[in-house]
């Protein structure tokens, strides 16, 4: 199973990234494990200074702003 | 272009009087909204078509291991041309911490980065003129500056909060990017989306704000107010300036109201400059990184240098 995870301190453009991978998810009828890291200490361990970042599995594949809905489907679909 | 819209809307088509109130404050409304998202949906655009994905994570690596001059003339300039939401002012402000960058070198970024943007710029431009334009640019290099000069002077480290100290960062990793045109086409698509979507209710609110001054406050109450050439008149409007908090895209219409109405260059800029930049909810914010005495300290050096400006360009205009 996927595991994605959020980096973000809670902002707005974090739960809606969150939400927009949760939705991505259940469309594709895939299971992922999906988790919120909000502490910053973790945030930076990562290497992402602007946030929300995503990291799917280990790897950052995305930091700063919200993601568009092409590059959710590939997180999730793969 | 703009005005003859307004005008046909609201004085042909709803049949306002150009003479009264509300019509004139109407009329400022319609072409100052068409106007300016006319504008910020084409600069945002263009911007992310040509931009060479400048990330927070990318400056880092440009300003780290700099002699201090040129590492603080790079964050000053990137700050400006990086747009940046002030969520993101913690990790920022921990990741530069964490690359040895010096706090006076961060807090000149943090100064740069909102009160000069591309976007602000050119709708600066395109409502009050290039020379405005490039003294508020002007001044807020300068500010960021020597702002930050000044910062470091105060030795600001040892009002940084512990934990700070003790995080590791990770190896910066800039996701990949996709360079072909239909990948920067989605990308400054997603960029006008982001962005519009963030900062339209304070361009509303701005521009609706430079309307009702526009339309109702009268000319004789602005001189005796905010433009009766006393002294005092620019440090009024950098403390006015301080609970409002603002995009610098919304307080470019008030400026613009402020203008007509016979308001000094230097009294409007040191205002803008003050909205723009100094505001609450960033400066708490920022207390998650930072003791109350350097937020107080950055709060006051920002507030005096806004006040030089403004005097200055009182004087020389």
């Amino acid at each position: 199973m996927k595991n994605i995870k959020v980096l973000g301190s809670g902002c707005k453009n974090c739960e809606t990234t969150a939400n927009l991978i949760k939705i991505a998810a259940e469309q594709a009828g895939v299971a992922i494990e999906l988790e919120k890291v909000t502490d910053i200490a973790e945030i930076m361990r990562f290497g992402v200074m602007s946030t929300p970042g995503v990291v799917v599995d280990g790897k950052v594949v995305h930091a700063g702003g919200l993601p568009g809905p092409d590059m959710v489907r590939q997180w999730v679909g793969e | 272009m703009f005005e003859s819209l307004a005008n046909l809307v609201v004085y042909r088509g709803l049949a306002f009087d150009p003479e009264s109130h509300f019509g004139a404050a109407l009329h400022f409304f319609v072409m100052d909204v068409t106007k300016i998202f006319v504008m910020l949906i084409l600069i945002i655009y263009i911007m992310g078509l040509c931009r060479a994905f400048l990330s927070p994570e990318r400056v880092r690596e440009y300003v780290r291991n700099r002699p201090d001059w040129q590492a603080r003339g790079m964050a000053v300039t990137l700050g400006a041309v990086t747009p940046f939401c002030y969520c993101s002012s913690v990790p920022l402000f921990i990741g530069f911490v964490e690359a040895g960058i010096p706090l006076g070198v961060t807090f000149s970024f943090l100064i740069a980065s909102p009160m000069i943007n591309e976007v602000a710029a050119v709708i600066l431009v395109g409502i009050l003129g290039w020379k405005l334009a490039l003294l508020y640019i002007l001044a807020g290099l300068i500010v960021a500056w020597f702002g930050g000069i000044v910062m470091q002077r105060f030795k600001p480290e040892r009002w940084v909060e512990e934990y700070v100290w003790k995080i590791q960062m990770g190896q910066v990793a800039a996701p990949e990017q996709d360079g072909s045109l239909k990948g920067r086409h989605c990308y400054a698509a997603s960029e006008v989306k982001e962005i519009v979507g963030r900062i339209w209710k304070w361009v509303v609110v701005g521009i609706g704000i430079g309307a009702l001054f526009h339309g109702f406050v009268p000319e004789s109450w602005v001189s005796e107010h905010l433009a009766s050439g006393r002294w005092y008149d620019v440090p009024t409007a950098v403390l006015v300036g301080i609970p409002l908090y603002s995009n610098a895209t919304g307080i470019i219409p008030v400026a613009e109201a402020m203008l007509t109405k016979g308001v000094a260059i230097g009294t409007t800029l040191a205002l803008m400059m003050s909205v723009a930049a100094l505001s609450l909810p960033e400066m708490l914010i920022l207390r998650k990184v930072i003791k109350w005495q350097a937020l107080a300290l950055f709060a006051s050096v920002l507030g005096i240098a806004f006040i030089l400006v403004g005097w200055v360009f009182n004087l020389i205009t």
